[in-house]
């Protein structure tokens, strides 16, 4: 009797399995279609954006009809390009740094022994987002002069929340039990740190720094406040000259900056992506 | 008897820090070489501490741990879990390795040539029923909960270690699946014979899978040690018997075959005995007498045809054998722990 009865139990819950399995892949075939399609869709809005600017900027007449004052504040060659430049080296530096300081300690945060003091550290790293972005580039001001350098060290600390945090957070969810078996296996705790945790805390970790890239990018437009220069400046002779276009020029550039380098993050985090989850 | 233990324990514990009681008080087991010992207990008895003592993923903070006679409770942890297989009931999977990397990862620390690894894994997958041209590529989430355990085992089989660990292995797979699971890894053992020792908190598991069964008490104190049939002939105390649980005399039936019984004469189709009734039921020499109480139960007989290897009738099996068989089992268990403690 019981030989009869087993395989259609079995074979039920086979069918059951499948139909589960085609229902999860058909979701997460469709989440991926539109991430993938997104991934697409964000170029072509940015270069139809600068496409947009460009001619915009054509038809404004730089160094030709446009006022003088127009021509001034948007010459490619004096303003726009050095200040790209400055707002890039600015967003680049500060990035570097959030990373270089917020990945190490945020694996160290996690580490037994040191664990206990890890909400203590998000505090205080929590209350340098917390600080308006003005006051907190103003005390640098104070305590370091002006200069691009000042801004950088101001934008590492505002920005650097969101990678710690993520780090911690991306370390602290990896499964207990593959950390258990590879430990079981002989792995050593720095091996087990290279080969399980960090791949598969990845995607977290660089959700976190995408978001402090732009958060630096943003903020590198408040630069020119103290002397840092960067795409501000432009943005801050339209308001000052009451001209429109000069205004439009300098934002529509920071957006696009902005743009371009949150579409590099999601294709980072796309690629960096482990395999297999 | 003279054979020197794989594992032997030598008054281990463990006292949590911050705690008075101990989670594993001087235990001292010795596990043979080439069998599967079980842990078995009640759910915080501490046997899965006890596990995780022999591969120190957990400390002991006294006692002596001895592998093939080395005192390995200093050595260095990481290199010796390269030499102990262990299996969890979570399986922990890397999930961003495909099966075969999965199952490479101790070879691949051991350093050995990438052939010997890539012949290994297919080897290790082909021996736990996974094909692995098929599912040597895939990742651990496109597997079911049991071809990912057969992973953990194959990952566990890695580098052949001569030990395996199994921290209730089978528990969170469904109990069709568990089975046939059971089964084939005993018929691995069969090949390997690697020394086990394996946890559960599932007595009849304990029965199935164990050549001894250590039943642990409160701080994995060892009630009894002993193998399954004389166990649940011979429970020696109320701990184990209220452990081992009701049907014990049912269990005891499954360790006997019919073929090893002295059997009544068979008298032919028409000609029977005193009882007038003809027996019904038929099964083979090398069913157990549990087989045989499950036919006589069936067909509502005191007794069952036992048939020989070509299919004729070679005697019958009576309720009394059974009985009898209980019986001779219990005496001999009895006699054993006397002399044990006569001994003592």
């Amino acid at each position: 009797m019981s030989e009869s009865v087993a395989p259609v139990i079995t074979k039920r819950r086979a069918d059951q399995d499948d139909a589960a399995k085609a229902a999860v892949v058909s979701v997460t075939s469709t989440t991926r279609l539109w991430r993938r399609f997104s991934l697409l869709l964000a170029p072509v809005l940015i270069v139809a954006l600068a496409l947009v600017l460009w001619f915009y900027y054509q038809s404004l007449g730089v160094g030709t009809t446009a006022q003088i004052q127009v021509s001034s504040a948007l010459d490619w060659d004096t303003k726009l390009r050095p200040q790209l430049t400055q707002h890039l080296t600015i967003a680049f530096w500060s990035t570097l740094l959030v990373i270089a300081i917020a990945v190490p300690l945020g694996v160290l945060l996690t580490r037994s022994g040191v664990r206990k003091i890890g909400p203590a550290v998000l505090t205080v790293a929590n209350s340098g987002q917390a600080l308006p972005a003005y006051g907190l580039l103003i005390i640098f001001l104070a305590l370091l002069g002006q200069g691009a350098r000042t801004v950088i060290v101001a934008l590492v600390v505002y920005a650097i929340l969101p990678v710690l945090r993520n780090t911690m957070v991306g370390l602290d969810s990896v499964d207990r039990s593959t950390l258990e078996a590879g430990r079981g296996m002989g792995m050593t705790r720095l091996q087990t740190l290279l080969r399980i945790e960090l791949p598969l805390a990845v995607p977290v970790i660089v959700a976190g720094i995408r978001t402090a890239m732009i958060i630096n990018i943003g903020m590198a437009t408040l630069a020119f406040l103290i002397g840092g220069g960067g795409l501000g400046i432009t943005i801050n002779s339209g308001l000052k000259l009451n001209q429109d276009p000069v205004l439009l020029v300098g934002a529509i550039m920071v957006a696009l900056v902005a743009l371009t380098f949150d579409w590099l993050g999601a294709l980072a985090e796309r690629f960096l992506h482990p395999r297999g989850l | 008897m003279a054979v020197e233990p794989k594992i032997r324990l030598d008054h281990v514990s463990k006292v949590y820090p911050g705690t008075d009681t101990p989670a594993v008080s001087e235990l001292t087991l010795d596990i043979d070489p080439g069998e599967i010992l079980v842990l078995v207990g009640p759910s915080g008895c501490g046997k899965s501490t006890t596990l995780r003592l022999i591969n120190r993923m957990i400390e002991p903070t006294g006692g002596r741990i001895y592998l093939d006679g080395d005192d390995v409770t200093d050595v260095n942890p990481d290199q010796l879990r390269r030499r102990i297989g262990y299996v969890i009931q979570q399986i922990g999977l890397f999930p961003h390795q495909t099966i075969a990397e999965n199952v490479a990862t101790v070879p691949k620390m051991l350093k050995w040539e990438k052939k010997k690894i890539s012949a290994r894994v297919d080897e290790l997958l082909d021996m736990v029923g996974l094909d692995p041209r098929v599912y040597g590529g895939r990742y651990p989430k496109e597997l079911s909960g049991g071809q990912a355990q057969r992973v953990g085992v194959a990952r566990a089989l890695g580098a052949d270690p001569s030990i395996m660990l199994m921290d209730e292995p089978f528990g969170a797979i469904d109990p069709i699946t568990r089975e046939s699971l059971q089964n084939e890894f005993l018929r691995l053992q069969d090949e390997l014979r690697k020394t086990i020792v394996f946890v559960t908190h599932d007595i009849d598991e304990a029965i199935k899978m164990g050549d001894r069964i250590a039943i642990l008490g409160k701080q994995s104190v060892v009630h009894q040690a002993d193998t399954p049939e004389r166990i649940l002939a011979y429970p020696v105390d109320d701990f184990v018997r209220s452990f081992i649980g009701a049907g014990t005399a049912m269990k005891g039936l499954a360790f006997e075959r019919v073929g090893d019984l002295d059997l009544a004469p068979f008298d032919g189709p028409n000609g029977n005995g005193e009882s007038g009734a003809e027996p019904t039921g038929t099964i083979t020499a090398d069913a157990t007498l549990y087989e045989a109480l499950e036919e006589m139960l069936r067909t509502a007989d005191g007794k069952t045809i036992v048939l020989d290897d070509s299919g004729e009738p070679a005697g019958v099996v009576e309720l009394s054998h059974l009985s009898d068989a209980l019986r001779t089992a219990q005496d001999e268990a009895r006699r054993h722990y006397d002399e044990l403690e006569a001994a003592s």
